[in-house]
């Protein structure tokens, strides 16, 4: 069976869906939605394979939240299809494999932790014990709590443990560690392996290039609507050819361009940095005009010099 | 050979029982986020208690104690459905809350019963109150038969004004929900007779009465007491039909039309 071949949904599926690895766990096949001018996606094409973590990476207004609604059922599309878990994602039974965690403004106030927890896992056939949830989150603190009294890494994590309590296959994060400080996102992104190493699919979107980097076995580079480039983090640094090299130095920035295969230079507090196809080359012109260079690091080209580049072009590319 | 057991074995059918425990669930704790949220719970039920402390308690002496009961009664019941599911659908909405409630697999149905519910256990409450003030302070005499009638007809209330809340949490920002619930509710219920009998109001306000939904509730409530304007109750009970039916498609028409635009 190919890689892209789409299940059809049966009229009462065995359930669990055998799920090989090359199969499709979930699909949007060259969506295009619409919000009255604005395109939000445009001949959008995405595909979830089982057991991989995929991050959907794009600045802001990108369309990665329409997508994720998409795959979710809350929304249709205007042309194109979805399919999730084989079915339409508006099936109940489809939604019992599935958890969510949403970008909320606010969630309702009154109810301890516990008790949203509890709510939510009576909506799944098989949940996780609540103590697993709570486990997994990390809400031991404040399972107690009421819901309006959490900080918003603490709601963050609240939501995950939302996400997670009903055991699905398939897990939709967007953006999930806003807010968070370093000790708390460090922990999430833990427990996101952890739903991968358990053989869950999840998809994950985030304008955070480390977080994609970290977590993802693939990444989708998506902006004004368009799949831009789709492929591992390293096969999307290798996009950007070329290394950064870094130095403090007296040399001028404008020469600095001059210099043989330097495609850009950059001022970065009181170093410079400077993106090179030959670094070695600009290396050693720059050791022989400046003595007093020093602080030098040489290094591959980050995923943020490659997202730069592919979101500033914004001209769709496959990878 | 040991042998693992694994929670996750084969599906759990989703039959009558998983169905069940999730309506109960969806009511528990709708209940008890109503009851919480003081706005809510403290106006709400405060409100008619306070009239009926105020009016009907220092009128022990004429009609009105055992009048305003019922009619209070249904102002309960009224501003429950109003405030509980208009604004409280509202809000949810604005906040982002009811999308991921309809993302995971909560039954849409579920989530409106269970407020339905809500508001209506809060309604009965109210009847308690009003009716125990009465008896007590208000020197009225009350039988068993009527005080169920009165707890029919509040139950059977909260249908249409749940109805009326679902449109109101449709059309109106959440922002701008109370003040707007307010301005329809207060007027609406003095017209229809809730504070006094519709004889008593100027003749330009009782033209109108016969369009409100809250004059055909309490009309029926008035009824159990003996209170009510001449004429069948049925064609009470077809006016409140007649009104949910327009509420319920007057919300589908905006629902789907607001799908259809996201």
């Amino acid at each position: 069976m190919s890689a892209t071949a789409v299940i059809t949904a049966t009229g009462s599926a065995a359930w669990p869906l055998p799920l090989s690895q090359t199969r499709a766990v979930a699909e949007l096949h060259s969506v295009t939605k619409r919000y009255g001018q604005t395109t939000a996606l445009d001949n959008f094409s995405l595909e979830l394979h089982a057991g991989e973590v995929v991050a959907l990476l794009g600045p802001n207004g990108a369309g990665k939240t329409t997508a994720v609604r998409l795959l979710l059922g809350l929304i249709s599309p205007d042309s194109g299809s979805v399919r999730v878990l084989g079915r339409d994602p508006r099936d109940a039974d489809a939604r019992t494999r599935i958890g969510a965690m949403l970008q909320v403004s606010r969630v309702p106030e009154m109810l301890r932790v516990r008790e949203h927890i509890d709510l939510f896992r009576s909506y799944y056939p098989n949940p996780l014990p609540l103590a697993e949830v709570v486990r997994i989150a990390k809400l031991e603190s404040i399972a107690d709590q009421m819901f309006g009294k959490l900080s918003g890494g603490q709601k963050q994590r609240a939501l995950f443990g939302l996400a997670v309590c009903g055991n699905p296959d398939l897990v939709f994060l967007d953006e999930p560690t806003v807010g968070m400080d370093i000790e708390s996102r460090r922990a999430l992104w833990d427990e996101i392996r952890a739903l991968s190493a358990a053989g869950k699919t999840v998809l994950l979107t985030t304008h955070y290039l480390e977080e994609a980097d970290m977590l993802a076995n693939r990444i989708v580079v998506i902006n004004k609507g368009k799949l831009l480039c789709e492929g591992t983090s390293t096969a999307i640094k290798q996009r950007v050819s070329g290394r950064r090299i870094r130095c403090i130095t007296q040399l001028d920035s404008e020469f600095l361009r001059t210099l043989p295969s330097v495609v850009d230079v950059q001022q970065d507090r009181e170093a410079v940095m400077i993106l090179a196809e030959r670094p070695e080359q600009v290396v050693r012109e720059m050791l022989l005009r400046d003595e007093a260079l020093h602080g030098l690091e040489v290094a591959a080209a980050a995923l943020e010099d490659a997202f730069l580049e592919l979101t500033s072009d914004s001209a769709p590319a496959q990878a | 050979m040991a042998t693992t057991a694994i929670a996750v074995s084969g599906p759990r059918r989703l039959n009558f029982g998983y169905y069940a425990q999730i309506f109960r669930k969806e009511t528990k704790y709708e209940f008890v986020k109503m009851l919480r949220t003081k706005t809510f719970s403290l106006s709400v039920l405060g409100f008619p208690v306070m009239f009926y402390l105020l009016f009907g308690t220092s009128n022990r002496h004429n009609m009105f104690a055992r009048y305003l009961m019922p009619s209070y009664s249904c102002m309960g019941v009224v501003s429950a459905c109003l405030f509980g599911i208009g604004m409280g659908i509202a809000l949810e909405r604005a906040q982002g809350w009811l999308e991921l409630k309809q993302a995971s697999p909560m039954p849409r149905f579920a989530y409106l019963a269970a407020k339905t519910i809500s508001c209506a256990a809060f309604a009965l409450v109210i009847v308690a109150a009003l009716l125990t003030l009465g008896i007590t302070i208000g020197g009225v005499t009350i039988t068993a038969g009527e005080a169920m009638k009165l707890a029919g007809v509040v139950l059977a209330g909260s249908l249409p004004f749940t109805a009326m809340g679902l449109l109101i949490a449709l059309l109106v920002p959440a922002s701008a929900g109370p003040g707007v619930i307010n301005l329809i509710y207060l007027p609406m219920s003095f017209a229809s007779g809730f504070w006094m009998p519709v004889g008593y109001l100027p003749h330009w306000l009782r033209v109108i009465t016969p369009a409100l939904p809250t004059y055909h509730l309490a009309q029926i409530a008035l009824h159990i007491f003996g209170y009510s304007q001449a004429g069948s109750m049925l064609t009470h009970w077809e006016a409140l039909a007649g009104f949910t039916l327009l509420m319920l498609g007057a919300a589908w028409i905006i629902f789907t039309r607001s799908e259809a635009k996201a």
